[in-house]
Order: structure tokens, then sequence, then C-alpha cells
């Protein structure tokens, strides 16, 4: 096992090198640069500005500054936001990020397993149509429909909560981790329920049952585990996702968090904002990946890593 | 034994939560806002300002974008200001000698003048900001409108020292500057963020970060004192500022809401009493439920459409320039379509600038029918007709409003002249790109909002040497007449240069303009003593609250005849009165 993460590990780095080579040409790829806008720079400023950030190096040179940099684990200045470090601003908007995504997850993962369970408990009854129908709508309603609905009703006319913006307060979460939650419930929900059908027709549960177990235990004891593995192998990636914060959230209540900066500095060519943001999910996802793997050994004993 | 796997695994996430929670208080000092009813907030000495994107800085020098200028304005005073309703006043300089030549200003500060920190402003802390703002390793970029000072343009281009530029200090609060050319909208300049003072002292001892809370000194109204990034700016009084007795609203914060949608519902749920905009496909239902607090009014902006002329089908061919001009219907554009009480424009300078008379041709006063029989005759002219259609790319980069602005104009020249339009939405920086090689765009669309009120801020865009010139326009008497304005000192000569050059260009037709931009937003009705001016340059040192609402709001407004309240239907808006720039000083 230690062999196998110490292995995992190691290919952490040729992968993350290949994610920072490929990102680094492409954003450079684009057309247009940082310093465009509609009022045109005067040739000497522009040649300023480059000279400053670096940009009128040779690309290649530019390229193994900034692995230089990488190994100092510093991301470089923002060209957007010129007062910030990349690392700066990951470092202000990643706790954010971290916490409403955590918070969505851990919501999605308990209702969406005991929706799963009692569906898949109740197979084509009407408690299973009824939950499963409403997963399905979770599914297809997209965020940027059920937020503005929760801020009209619950913020706007009722007045219970906040209808956007941020501080380290209950009330500010609320409303945003609702909105993350849903279509991961119902898509764990749906997971789970189709798993768990799957593992209650194997001979193992036939098997505790015929010892005269009670249903329940049978459930917690023997199909549980087994019939979480396929909703453990999605929640890797989707919580990488979460947590490195979702573009439209943060967009509708106007939360702080690093989301945005996908969108912002593609669309800004911050060249260094995107590159930070990109190396910085690309290493949570490959953790989590070796997580997931790790977690899966644990909960499957037909599974053991060399 | 799954119940254990499911406990810990919601343990693994409440630790990832608290480890959250502990990492956050060291660094990130986020204070609260937005808290809906939270007593804190509606504390009526904080103003709450939306303000779009983030700032991309405060460094006053390195600043660019509409968002940051409004932050800094309330942080910082140039040698001169501005009233509420965007007239030039002396700001840190209470006075000053302009030369018979046009050539040398002689400024006398403001021995009330003072830092946040309390340190006096004096006029080396001026000649500090104006040489830093010229030094290319600020890379600075407004640096440019710093030429008329004399060495500017080399020092810029590293031809020159720093210290060269033509800025001294004569006295501790005198200060000397040296033009090369009399510059009509010198003082009006000097209200700019590349113009304003530093401290020399904090920011050295600063090093990178002298823009952040608590090592920013700034000589404004206003003081930093929090910045959460992408979610708020926090301003608190300045003590020590000149004109402190008169700023009643003690903290300002500006926050980061470049969604209007997601602004107009904090408008609404009372967590904001100002918008920086509103959503544009909600005029209807805000004129029905918001009217009393949704404000239009005249910004100096332009939009407008621009040809490529140094390719075909538009070079050397102003009979059709014109054709497509004349075909465009701007009453039914802006009634029908952009719906904000934007005017329709026939110039390309907007109304509201000092002593100028916008140039519009003659045929902006003929009915919209005697144009589009005209505008026939030059199709015909420029050799096109039914049977052989123009066939054109119209560039737009990706908005919804350019994009129903595109389509209306298409379908206009479609079913009058039978012009075949493709419509080519881009994004920002491919649009940007294309539009600078003058290669594949024919038809683009453009627009202008002015840094200062000058009509030489638009008109200087087609000039030959203008690095903005994606029109590939070159008429030198144009040219000639706009250098000769420059050089000219006497405001009635000078304008009438202006106009001679406007006119020209407005006869070639390298562009056609469709509409003169609105600021619109919402405003509290318990707010005061701001009031509308074409810059949209808006100062918290005027505002107050007055819990009376709006009969009190009237009332602070009626006070100043050139002001207008425009809440009225868009259509209605009138137009203030061109702004006074002339100089208010000795």
């Amino acid at each position: 096992m230690l062999n196998y993460s110490l292995r995992r590990l190691a290919w952490a780095f040729p992968t993350l090198l290949l994610l920072i080579t490929v990102a680094f040409f492409m954003i450079r790829v684009a057309p247009g640069g940082p310093f465009d806008s509609e009022k045109n720079l005067p040739p000497e400023i522009q040649q300023n500005l480059n000279a400053k950030y670096h940009l009128d190096e040779p690309l290649v040179q530019q390229y193994f500054r900034y692995l230089g940099q990488i190994l100092r684990f510093d991301f470089g200045p923002s060209f957007q936001y010129r007062d910030w470090t990349v690392n700066q601003l990951i470092a202000r908007g990643f706790p954010v990020s971290l916490s409403i995504g955590a918070l969505a997850m851990l919501l999605s993962f308990t209702l969406g397993v005991g929706i799963g369970t009692m569906a898949a408990l109740r197979q084509n009854n009407v408690l299973d149509h009824g939950l499963m129908g409403f997963a399905m709508l979770g599914i297809s309603i997209p965020n940027f429909v059920i937020a503005p609905l929760l801020i009209l009703v619950i913020s706007v006319y009722w007045g219970w909560l906040p209808s956007g913006g941020w501080e380290w307060n209950w009330r500010n979460m609320v409303l945003p981790v609702i909105t993350l939650a849903m279509p991961i419930t119902a898509y764990i929900a749906r997971l789970m329920r189709g798993s768990m059908i799957e593992v209650l027709h194997s001979d193992f549960i036939r098997t505790a049952r015929a010892k005269g177990l009670s249903e329940f235990t049978v459930i917690r004891r023997h199909a549980m585990k087994p019939a979480l593995l396929p909703v453990i192998s999605f929640m890797g990636p989707a919580l990488a996702g979460l947590i490195t914060g979702s573009v439209v959230i943060e967009k509708i209540f106007a939360i702080p968090g690093i989301g945005s900066f996908f969108v912002q500095g593609a669309m800004n060519r911050d060249y260094t904002l995107v590159m930070g943001v990109v190396i910085f999910y690309g290493a949570l996802i490959i953790l989590f990946n070796f997580l997931v793997d790790l977690i899966y050994a644990w909960l499957n004993p037909r599974i053991h890593y060399k | 034994m799954t119940a254990a796997c499911a406990k810990r695994i919601c343990l693994l996430m409440f630790l990832s939560l608290l480890v959250t929670a502990c990492g956050k208080s060291t660094d990130d000092k986020q204070s609260p806002l937005f808290s809906g009813g939270d007593e804190k907030v509606t504390d009526s000495l904080v103003l709450r300002r939306g303000n779009g994107e983030e700032p991309q800085t405060l460094d006053p020098h390195r600043a660019t974008g509409v968002p940051s200028a409004n932050i800094l304005r309330d942080l910082f005073e140039g040698l001169t200001t501005e009233t509420a309703g965007g007239n030039i006043i002396p700001g840190a300089a209470h006075r000053w000698n302009i030369s018979a030549d046009g050539l040398t200003y002689t400024f006398y500060l403001d021995p009330l003048g003072h830092w946040s920190n309390g340190d006096p402003v004096t006029a080396q802390d001026f000649v500090f900001g104006l040489r830093r703002s010229v030094t290319p390793e600020t890379a600075s970029v407004y640096a440019g409108m710093l030429a008329p000072i004399k060495n500017a343009t080399e020092i810029l281009a590293g031809e020159k020292m720093p210290s060269a530029l033509g800025v001294s200090a004569l006295e501790e609060f005198t200060l000397q500057i040296h033009l090369t050319s009399p510059t009509a909208y010198f003082l009006g300049m000097l209200n700019h963020s590349a113009t304003y003072p530093l401290h020399q002292v904090s920011l050295r001892a600063a090093k990178g970060s002298f823009s952040h809370p608590g090592q920013l000194v700034s000589n404004g109204a206003y003081q930093l004192t929090d910045w959460a990034v992408r979610s708020f700016i926090e301003l608190k009084k300045n003590p020590y500022y000149r004109g402190a007795d008169s700023v009643r609203i003690e903290t300002v914060r500006f926050y980061v809401l470049p969604d209007q949608s997601t602004e107009i519902k904090l408008f609404r749920s009372g967590a904001l009493d100002w918008t920086n905009d509103v959503p544009i496909g909600q005029y209807q239902w805000l004129l029905e439920n918001m009217a009393d607090e949704l404000v239009l009014n005249p910004w100096m902006g332009s939009y407008f459409l621009g040809f490529n002329l140094s390719r075909e089908p538009f070079r050397g061919n102003k009979a059709l320039r014109l054709a497509l001009a004349l075909a465009v219907d701007r009453d039914l554009l802006t009634e029908k379509v952009t719906r904000f009480g934007e005017q329709p424009a026939y110039a390309l300078v907007p109304p509201g600038s000092p002593d100028y008379t916008p140039q519009e041709p003659e045929w902006a006063s003929w009915t919209q029918a005697e144009r589009d029989i005209a505008a026939l005759e030059y199709y015909a002219q420029a050799g096109y007709s039914e049977d052989k259609p123009l066939v054109v790319e119209f560039r737009y980069n990706t908005s919804e409003n350019h994009k129903k602005v595109a389509l209306a104009v298409s379908s206009m020249w479609r079913q009058k002249l039978g012009v075949q339009s493709h419509l080519i939405n881009e994004e920002w920086k491919v649009f940007l790109q294309n539009r600078r090689h003058k290669v594949l765009t024919q038809v683009f669309r453009a627009g202008w909002i002015s840094d200062y009120n000058d009509p030489v801020s638009f008109l200087d865009l087609l000039t030959n040497i203008s690095g903005n010139n994606d029109f590939a326009y070159n008429n030198e008497d144009f040219n000639s007449l706009l250098l000769q304005a420059s050089q000219e000192r006497i405001p009635l000569r000078r304008r009438r240069l202006l106009q001679a050059a406007e006119a020209i260009m407005i006869a070639d037709q390298p562009l056609v303009p469709l509409y003169t931009y609105v600021t619109k937003r919402l405003v509290s009705q318990r707010l005061g003593g701001w009031q509308h001016n074409v810059m949209d340059h808006h100062y918290s040192r005027y505002m107050y609250f007055n819990d009376k609402g709006s009969e009190s709001k009237s009332e602070s407004e009626s006070g100043n005849s050139s002001a207008e309240l425009t809440t009225e239907p868009a259509a209605e808006i009138v137009e203030k009165p061109p702004a006074e720039a002339s100089s208010e000083g000795g």
C-alpha cells in the first residue's frame, strides 16, 4: 500500500508538468493580450508593461522562468488584479470556496445516500417514483434558475436571509449551499439507488438474509459499503470541482470564491491567474483521485494495491 | 461498519471545514456585509455603493477602468477637483496662475491639505507623483495623458530621466508645471488619477503592497480601511482632509458586483444605496416598479459603428458609407431597441462638452423618410443595387446589447437597401485584435467614453497618429486642424478649429454615430447631495442620508439649477447644460 501510494504521488509530478506546459502554451495562443482594451495603449507604454511582466521575452524563456517560479510556489503577480499576487488571491478566495463546497458536498452526500437507499428499498413503489422524479428535477433544473428563485422568495419577499454577499456567518451560506447541493444530491441519490438495487440482488445479501438478520442490519452491515463504491468514485472529482468554486453561484450570490477566476482570468488573458488556478485545481483533482482509490481499497476487500 | 464509514467521511469533511475556518482568521479579515437586517450595515453613516467589477488596482498611477476611478476619486485629490455637478474647481491647489503663452502653470497648494496620516500635502508630493506616473517602470496605462507636460513623452520612451519632467516645486506649497503646447483641457485633466500626488515615505516603506489597507496614505476625503478581494472595499473619513468638516458620510463601502441582476436584488432587499448599473432587459419592469429610484442621465460617451477604410468595400467609397449612415433610424433604435433613454447621435462628440457644439451633418435635421431616399441614391451611386447587393461582415463583441443593436441595424440596411450583413460575434480580446489589425474587419461596433471632458478626447481617435484609429481614417485637413487646435490657447479659436475638424470627419463618414450613452442606476431616495453630470463622477464626500426620503431629496436637488432629476421615462430625459470646465482659480 505504501509503495502504491509513493508511486502514485511520484506520478503526480509529470502529470502536473504536462498540465502546466499545455495550459501555459494554450493560454498564450489565444488571441489578444492582458493589456488590450478599447483604448489602445501607445507603443512605449505597451512596451513598458510588457517589460514589467517579462512578456517581451521569448516564449520558451518565459516558460522556464514560470517553471522556476512554480518550484518556489510563487504563481506570480496577477495581470488583472494588479495589487495582488496569484498566491494572495487564491489564499483569500479558497477558504470561501472550500466552505461552501464542502458544506454542499456534506449535505448532498447525507441527503443523496439517504434518498437513494430509501428509493432502492421501495423499488418501483410510489415513494421510489416520487423520490427519483424529484431527483430528476434536481438534475435537470440548472442552478442559475434555482438561485434567483430562492433569492426572490426567501430574501426579497420574506427577508429571511441575505440575498448575496459574503461574511463568515451561516446566514450567508445557506442559499449558496442549498443551490450548489441540489443537483449533486439528486445525482448521488440516483447513483446510490442503482448500486443499492444491484447489491441487494447479490448472493451475499441473500446469504445474510438467510442467516435471519433483520433487514436493517443487512443494509447497514452488508449492503451499504459496496453500494457506496460508485458514489465515492463520483465524489472525488466532484469534491475537487465543488471546493474550487462555481462561477454561476459566485456570480449570483456575489461570493468571493475562486471559481470566477477560471472564467475571468481566461477572458482577461490574465495568464498568471489562469495558470495558478489551473495548477491548483489540477493538484486537487490528482489528490482527490488518489484519496478515492485509498477509500475504495478500504471499502472493497477485493481491491488490493501493490 | 457502514455507519462508521459514513461517520469517518463526515468527520473528514468537518475537519477540512475546521481547517478552513481557522485559516481564514490569520490571512483574511473579512468584515460583515450584506447581512440583510443587520444593524451594522443599515447604519445611516455607511454608504453602500455597487461598483461593478473588482478594481484592477488602487495604485492611482497604474489604475484603469471605472471601478478603480470611482474609489480613487474618494481616496485622493488632484490639483483640481469637481463640484457635485461636475464643474472643475480648485482641489489640492487653491489657486493658480497661467503664463501668457499658456505654457507655464503655477499652482499654490492649500496649506490646509493633509495626508490621511496627518502630514501636510506639499508640492514635492505632486512632483514625486507626476514623475512616478511617467516613469517607464511604473508601467502606467494612462501616462500617455501627461504628454502635454514637457519631456513626458521622452521619459515614457526611456529617452530621458524622470527628473527631466517639466514639473518643479518652487516652494513647499508652490508647484510649477511646464507644457510643450497650450492645452486647453489641462486643468480638467489634473483631476485624473494619473496626476494624483503620492506620499513618498509610506510608498517606500510598504514596497510592493502600498495600496493595501493600513499601508495606503491618501490625501482625499477618505482613507482605505478594508479590502476584501472581490467582495468590497471600505473607506472611512479622513479626519485630516482639508474639508473634513463638510464630509457627512463616515464610511463608504464599494461592493464588487459585476452581475446587474445580483445588484438589483441586493438593492431591493435594502442592502445597497446606489447601484452601478441596471440589467438591460428590465427597463419596463423598473419603470413600473421602481420609477422613483431609477436614475437615467446622459453620459460623455458615444456608441457608433466603424468602417475599415483600408479595405473593400469601404475604401474610397464615401457614397456607400453615407448610404449606410443615412439608412439607420436612430430614433427607432433608441426608442425600441436600447430603450434606456439613449440620445440619437449624428456627431461623434456627445453633447455636454464645455463650449462646444457637436457637428452634425445637414441630413440630421431631415425626416427618416427623406434620409432613406437619399440613402438609396448614395447606394446606387456607390455601385450597388437590388440585383447587386452589398455583402458585408458586421463584427461585434459578445454582449446582449451589442447583439440587439447589430440585429436592428442590419435589418434596417436589409429592408431599406437590400444589404446582406453577416453578423459575427467575437470574444472581446479577439474582437479588439481584429479591429486593430484592420485585415478582417469591414463594419464593426465601437464605443468611446471620455476620460476628460473635452472634444479632443473623441476627435483624437481619428488622427493618423492615433493608436485607436481602427478605421484607417486619414484626412490631412482633419489632422492639420487638430494639430492647430493643440497649439491654440484662445478658447474661441480652438473651439472653431475643433468644430471644423469634426465637420470634415463627419462628412467623410468613417463611422456611423448611433447614440450617446446614458448612465442608468438605482439610487436610494434617502441619499442626497449627489447631482447628475455627464462624466458620471460622483464623490461620496458630497453625499448624505436624509431619512425624510424623497421629499427632502428633491429639496436638496432643486437647489442646483444645473442638475435635472431624470427618473422620468427615458424619452423625456433632459440634457444637462454643458459643464463649465474653465479655470475657477487665479
